[in-house]
């Protein structure tokens, strides 16, 4: 990387669970620098006592998520010549989360709501079982292989305005992942699926605004699979009901 | 602190319908009182009938009307999305479709009247 | 607050009234043509089974739907629930459902007025 004369003027948050407030960096700029290089150099360079999380630097551990200039992104693959306003970057936890410590936020409650939606794959074969044939050209494969590329960042959870309204809504990864279950030929509970989704705060609290698809950074789209939940649960209680 | 930029058309979608459902929703009770002075007070009645001929009454109601038609076309925007599992291609060009229709047919009642 | 009970009847209300909303588009733009009173409407909708039909469904659907929706805006906003939440739901529902009955009654039962 090739510095420039150029420096960005960063606010980061600092503080914990109580509170806290954003501290001005000056961050030498470079060529295809990230977020999380930025990030990075702050801690390296300026300030160790700086927390923030990552693994990969590649985006597929998905544990680098923040707020960016006010958007949920994956800090690791944003270019900072993508999201520089003014030459000014704010950087922040992820949103409708508790904050640990500055940008590290608390993932239990994203992670919770995961099991809540009933998440937990139910297998119905043994290891003794032949392993089972798996066409991928039906549809309920296909349905499955449009969300399963998720990696659990939380983007979508922070960009969500239900969530922040809602502190119970299970949100639109945990929901995403009951979709993709529910539509894998080798899960057999389809029936706890559908009443973990229709809980209080379950699948039918979308309102469609579609933040989880827009700012997902694999171009997933959590909202069709909620979608897809809603038109399941409806078509489950008037095959029952009636 | 930068307010996150939620400007996707998605989003405006939802604004519009929560802002007009809620609009609608506040008017209604004002449209049933004035509806029923048929049975109390029709000289009243009468008297809020005539204030439509004012302009600035006019511009309220199509803003009404433009509330509603955008919470009607909106809402049947959502009930496809969620109980018909078209393709976006699909959906592409139902949504084409309804609004060339109603293009067509409210060019033919505005001839029409 | 909405579960798969409040939700689907969010949306039948809503499948219910797309037709009716449609009607009721056409018949504002054309009533209003030639100006309104309250003679006008009665001669249009007084002694109808099929207009009383018509507007009562809507007022039935109405109530429901306005009263689903009002719930989750304050829900959401307010942070009102529980026992709060679902009076006010309960109470938007009767006094639309009370008043647009009224306002039918007014405009079709002959002798009404």
């Amino acid at each position: 990387m090739t510095e420039t004369d150029k420096n960005i003027d960063v606010s980061v948050w600092r503080g914990g669970p109580s509170g806290g407030s954003f501290q001005r960096f000056e961050v030498p700029r470079q060529d295809s620098q990230t977020v999380l290089d930025v990030v990075a150099w702050i801690q390296q360079n300026d300030d160790p006592t700086l927390s923030y999380r990552f693994a990969c630097r590649v985006g597929m551990c998905g544990s680098c998520a923040m707020m960016v200039n006010g958007e949920p992104r994956w800090t690791c693959r944003t270019h900072v010549d993508k999201v520089l306003k003014n030459d000014r970057l704010e950087i922040a936890p992820l949103r409708n989360l508790p904050v640990i410590k500055d940008l590290a936020a608390d993932m239990d409650p994203f992670f919770d709501k995961w099991r809540k939606a009933g998440g937990v794959f139910h297998p119905t074969k043994s290891r003794n079982d032949p392993v089972e044939e798996i066409s991928p050209l039906e549809e309920e494969r296909q349905n499955a292989n449009a969300g399963i590329e998720c990696i659990n960042c939380g983007v979508c959870f922070a960009a969500c305005d239900v969530v922040a309204g809602n502190p119970d809504y299970l949100g639109p990864a945990a929901l995403n992942r009951a979709w993709t279950l529910l539509n894998d030929t080798r899960d057999c509970g389809s029936q706890s699926i559908l009443a973990a989704v229709s809980q209080g705060g379950g699948c039918h609290n979308c309102h469609s605004m579609g933040n989880c698809a827009h700012f997902c950074p694999n171009e997933l789209s959590p909202m069709t699979s909620i979608a897809g939940l809603k038109r399941a649960t409806a078509l489950s209680i008037l095959r029952s009901g009636s | 602190m930068i307010r996150p930029h939620r400007s996707h058309p998605l989003w405006l979608a939802f604004v519009l319908h929560r802002i007009s459902g809620l609009a609608l929703a506040l008017f209604l009770p004002v449209h049933f009182w004035v509806l029923s002075l048929m049975l109390t007070d029709r000289e009243r009645l009468d008297g809020f009938l005539l204030l439509t001929e004012n302009a600035v009454v006019k511009l309220a109601e199509f803003g009404l009307v433009f509330l509603l038609a955008v919470h009607i076309f909106g809402g049947l925007r959502l009930l496809a999305m969620e109980f018909l599992p078209w393709t976006s291609r699909q959906k592409t060009a139902a949504a084409a479709a309804v609004g060339v229709s109603i293009l067509v047919s409210g060019t033919f009642l505005f001839q029409a009247i | 607050m909405l579960d798969l009970k409040l939700y689907l009847l969010q949306r039948l209300s809503a499948v219910v009234m797309a037709p009716l909303v449609l009607g009721h588009l056409a018949v504002i733009i054309i009533a209003v043509q030639n100006g309104l009173t309250s003679e006008e409407i009665l001669s249009r909708t007084q002694g109808s089974f099929g207009w009383a039909l018509f507007y009562g469904t809507f007022v039935a659907a109405v109530s429901v739907h306005a009263a689903i929706g009002l719930r989750v805006i304050v829900f959401e906003t307010l942070k009102l629930k529980g026992f709060a939440l679902n009076s006010l739901t309960w109470a938007v529902f009767l006094g639309l459902f009370l008043m647009g009955a009224r306002a039918v009654w007014a405009v079709t039962a002959v002798g009404a007025t």
